[in-house]
Parts: C-alpha cells; structure tokens; sequence
C-alpha cells in the first residue's frame, strides 16, 4: 500500500530512520560535483600565479630587479627591460580611463535621469554593442581607418596649436620639430576608452538606480533642477560606487591586448609627448611571443604577464573594495 | 483690487535663468556624451560592413584553405577560420558552461555563507578581471610547454577560452539563482525531495532562461577573442576539423595576422573575416537578448 503512496518525483531517497538521515550517495557526489567546479576558480588562479612565476624566473634571476625595471628592451643583445612597457600600459589606461570616465557619467546619468524608461533600454543595447565588437576588430579598424584620419587630420593642427602652450606643448605639441604619429599613445587610450565605456556605464548605472526615489523627488519638490538634484542627490550618493566602476573599467584598459598590439605604433618609448609611437606590456607580449622560441626572451614576456597580472588583480582588488564598502553603507543607511 | 493683481510676484515654479541655463548646459552634456559614445561605434560599424561586404561570399566563407597572403581577395577565403573559430568556441562553452553553472551551484545552493562560499565568489570577481592574454600565457606555460610543437591544437585554445568564460558563467548564473523564490526549494522539501533533486529538477528549471542568457553572452564574449588563442592554436591554412591534434586557426587569430600585411588583398580578407566575427559574435548575442525577453515574460 505505501508503494502507492510514495510513486511519483517526490520518493524520499533511503530509509527515514531518524531526524537526519544518512543522505543518499548520488545526493553527496552532487555537492562535491558542485564543490569541485568551484573549488576551480582557486585552483586556476594559483596555479597562473605558480606556474607563470616558475616560467619566469629565468628573467628575474638574470637581469636583477634593476635590469627588469630598465627602460633597455633589446632582444638581440639579451637586454629585457620593462619599463618602457609598464609606462606604455600605465599611460594608454590614464588617458583611457580620462576619455572613458566623462563619456560614461554622462551617458549613465542621462539613461538613469533624463530620458524616459522604455528608450533607455534601446539605447543600452546600443551602447552594449560596443563590448560585442571584438577587440581585434577594434584593433583592424584602429589601425586601417582610425590611425590614417587622426595622423592627417587631427594631430598635426592640434599639435601646431599648443605646440608653445606650457604643459600642453609637452603632452600634445609634436616630438623634435614637426613629429607627429597617428599610431600612438593618445590612439591606443581613445580605443581603448570606447571599449570600456559599456563596462563603467553599466556598473555606474547599477550604482545610481540605489539612490532612493524619494530623495530625488524631495529634490524636485524642493525646486531643484535637474542637474541641481544629480548634483545634491545623485552624485553624493553614488560616489564611491562610481569610483569602483571606474577602477574596474580601468583593469579592463590594463589588460586590453590586441588593440594596444596594433595602434600604438610599437616602440618602446618613454615620453611625454603623446602624440608619438609607445609600447604597452599586453602588446609587446603579443608581437613579439612568436619570436621568443626559448631562453630569456621567453621567460621575460610570460614575466611581463606576471606583471600584469598582478598589476589587474592589484587593481580589480582595489575597486573591489570600494565596491563593497559602498554597499555596506548602502545598506545600513537602508 | 485690480491694483493687486498687476502686482508682479517672483514665480517660484520656474528656476531662474542662471540655474535653467546650467540644467541646460548639464543636459546637452550628457547627449553629446552619447553622441561621442555613438559616433565611433557607427564608425566601426559602417567601416566593416562597407569593406567587409565586398569581399564575402560563400566561397569566402567555405573555401577549406586559407590563400597565401600576395594574392587578391577574390583568391580563396577564411572557411578554414571560421570552421576554427566554430570548433574552438563551441568546445570551450562545453567545457566552461557546465562547470560554470556547477560552481555557481555551489554558491547559491551549497555555500550559503560558509567562509570558503564567500572566498570561491571574491576570487570569481577577481578572475573576471584578469587579462585574457594572460589566459593564453597560462595555457602555453601548462599545456603547450610540456608536450613541445604537438602541444599547439584548437583543444589548448579552448582550455584559454574557458579560463576566461568560467568566471563570467559563475557569476551571471549565480545572479539568476539567487533570484529563483525560497518558497519553490522549500515546497520541494517539503515533499521530500533531496538537495540535489530540488537543483536539478526545480531551481535549475526556474532560472533555465536567465542561465541560458547569462550562458550565450559569454560565447559572444569568447568568440571574438584574440590574445588567449595566439599562442595556444598554433598557425594553419587549411581546415583542421580535428581540435584535439594539430594547429587549428581562428577568424580573430586570422585578422591579427592580416592587419599588418603590405598586400591588399590580405587585408581585405581580413575585412571580411571581422564581417564574419562580428556577425558571429552578434548573433549569440541577439540569441541571449530573445532568451531574456522570453525569460521576463514568463517570470512577470
């Protein structure tokens, strides 16, 4: 008779002998299955740190900590130095994130504050499209048509124009008379800053949508113009969260390869002048792997993915951080 | 009375000019941020499409060789990459994907708030941010170092390709299981059903759509991938339909290497293979936006 009772999905597995019961086998293989995939994440990331390390240290134990952070990159004659590539990457994700940062404040409080719900969405999708379009695309496009415009149009007549304005002239102003590259650090940080504004307009969307409506519309009823409410409500609530996004957005820039590979000209330079050929760590690793068969010139470039991995982790930690105090008092002024 | 009412009174409903310009001036701002947001992708887009389209057509797309590089476009075409690409992507989402939606698994339904639960989420969020060229890296110095030139196969740069989904997968599907109602595992319980029976056959049914979704972005996100294939597939011309031995190639792979080539025809086949990567990409991603309009229908 029980038998009939207990058909269907609902058959409780084993003997109910007692309050807990022994469960059964297939259920315990099922949470160790799932323990197991997540355990995963961990063993990955230690074992890129380890191994890495390990294919590295060739380079270290070579040059030394001074000639690792030499600006002398020179394979033929067994000179790896990395300094040029770590200012490159530093430069090309300031100016990046300089472009990117604006750009997605605006449109996050314009998507969030001023236009109506159902064209938001729309424009989302849009906006998401630039994520889609693969980053060596971005790269061909850069290189084939970006570059061209920027060296004939652009470049030569804003750098005749500041070329005697103080700081200006420095950052802007051509290199040694009249030089002028499309191919450079300003290139590969305006790609790059399209790229990564889906990524900090989304997140900074995510932020703002927290502000209570309540304390938007007390703003409103106090009078206040829009602006006068993002800047009193909106804009002091969501700091800190904006502030992680942005250091998201700019461990995105850091690792970015292919476009940093093929717009910025590829010359290990250190210079003010951003208007000239520079190199980032993710694109010398990725020209020149191919040639660096074995030996130190190998060990150097996987040490440069060291390098920016720690750099990425240092910096997703950071923003991390930021995030989550952000949501803890979030939730307690709740 | 009259007297009164001519009387001019400050209008409280309306700013003043000085505020009502700055509102104006904050407003126009956010546009033109979306403008300068637009204009690029329109400008990639349309420069694609244009250059792209000239060189595609179904011999382009299926041709099994890739031509040597000082021939003109209308010689041969990417077929060998698309096949690659294909090949390479889809083993990687069946590598990533299960394993990806296990861990988050054991996050929502295992972990609750034990310390390693918790340090399995952080380091998710830690991985999603590491570069994907130090992905490739990874492969190369674990599987492809150890077994020499044989060690290059569409099998090592999906193993790259799944390092980077993995993270993405645990956390879109982590979001979507948390959102699936206590009340429907506890209903389940309630008749008896075991943990693992309430997963598979309640929560993972509940959250299908969202799962699915999550799941599809990030192919789109792994096929048009560069850097964790370059030193993980090795080079070919022709179609290896065999990911497991052999060099394999990928579209990505293919335009990397065309972009910096002297000879037009190069190039231009490069145009073609970002045409197809872009419309691949594409689709995997209007896949998951239908599968999310789908899985919000049901779910309101």
């Amino acid at each position: 008779m029980s038998a009939t009772v207990q058909t269907g999905p609902a058959t409780p597995a084993g003997p109910v002998s007692g309050l807990w019961p022994r469960r059964p086998l297939g259920d315990r293989a099922f949470q160790l299955l799932a323990l197991l995939s997540g355990l995963l994440v961990l063993v990955i990331l230690v074992l890129i740190a380890v191994t890495m390390s390990q294919q590295s240290t060739q380079w270290f134990t070579t040059a030394g900590w001074s000639g690792v952070f030499s600006a002398d990159w020179d394979p033929t004659n067994n000179k790896f130095g990395a300094m040029s590539f770590v200012y490159g990457t530093a430069v090309v994700s300031v100016i990046a994130i300089a472009v990117a940062y604006p750009l997605s404040m605006g449109v996050s409080l314009l998507l969030n504050e001023v236009v109506p719900r159902r064209w938001a969405q729309p424009i989302v999708y849009v906006i998401d499209l630039l994520a889609v379009v693969p980053s060596v695309v971005w790269g061909l496009w850069g290189f084939a048509v970006f570059i061209p415009w920027l060296q004939t149009t652009i470049y030569p007549h804003v750098a005749s124009a500041v070329n005697h304005i103080w700081i200006l002239g420095n950052l802007f102003g051509p290199l040694n008379g009249n030089y002028v590259s499309g191919a450079s650090f300003f290139t590969g940080g305006l790609v790059l800053a399209f790229m990564i504004v889906p990524i900090v307009t989304s997140l900074s969307r995510e932020v703002m949508a927290t502000v209570p409506g309540a304390d938007k519309e007390g703003a409103y009823a106090l009078g206040a113009t829009r602006w006068e409410m993002i800047r009193g409500v909106v804009w002091p609530h969501s700091q800190t969260g904006i502030v992680g996004a942005t250091l998201l957005g700019l461990g995105r820039a850091m690792g970015e390869t292919i476009v940093v590979a093929l717009v910025m000209g590829s010359s290990p330079t250190i210079t003010s002048h951003l208007f000239t050929p520079g190199y980032a760590m993710p694109g010398v690793i990725a020209n020149q792997f191919g040639e660096a068969t074995v030996g130190e010139f190998r060990a150097a470039l996987i040490g440069m993915g060291v390098l920016l991995f720690a750099l990425t982790i240092v910096v997703n930690l950071t923003a991390r951080a930021v995030v989550e105090r952000n949501a803890r008092r979030i939730r307690g002024s709740a | 009375m009259a007297a009164v009412s001519t009387q001019r009174t400050a209008d409280l409903r309306e700013p003043s000019g000085w505020r009502r310009a700055k509102n104006r001036l904050a407003v126009g701002s956010m546009w033109f941020a979306l403008l300068c947001v637009l204009i690029p992708l329109g400008f990639v887009l349309a420069s694609v499409l244009v250059k792209g389209a000239s060189v595609i057509s179904w011999q382009f797309l299926t041709s099994s060789t890739i031509p040597p590089n000082v021939l003109p476009a209308n010689f041969g075409g990417m077929g060998a990459a698309v096949v690659g690409t294909l090949e390479i992507t889809a083993f990687a989402s069946v590598i990533a994907i299960p394993l990806g939606v296990l861990g988050a698994i054991y996050l929502s339904e295992y972990g609750g708030n034990r310390p390693l639960a918790r340090l399995i989420s952080f380091l998710s969020d830690v991985m999603t941010g590491v570069p994907s060229i130090v992905m490739g890296l990874f492969i190369f110095t674990v599987w492809v170092i150890p077994r020499g030139l044989s060690g290059y196969s569409g099998m090592a740069g999906s193993f790259a390709l799944a390092c980077l989904m993995l993270p993405i997968v645990i956390r879109s599907s982590y979001e979507i299981l948390r959102l699936v109602p206590d009340s429907l595992r506890q209903g389940s319980y309630a008749l008896g059903a075991t943990k693992s029976r309430v997963t598979l056959t309640v929560v993972l049914p509940a959250a299908a759509g969202g799962l699915v979704s999550g799941a599809l972005l990030a192919v789109a996100r792994a096929a048009g991938e560069t850097a964790p294939l370059l030193f993980t597939i090795g080079a070919v011309e022709a179609t290896n339909s065999n990911i497991f031995s052999g060099s394999n190639t990928a579209l990505s792979v293919q335009i990397f290497d065309n972009v910096l080539q002297p000879y037009t025809g190069a190039v231009d086949r490069g145009w073609g293979a970002a045409l197809t990567l872009i419309a691949i990409a594409f689709i995997f991603m209007i896949a998951a936006r239908l599968v999310t309009a789908r899985f919000n229908r049901y779910s309101r």
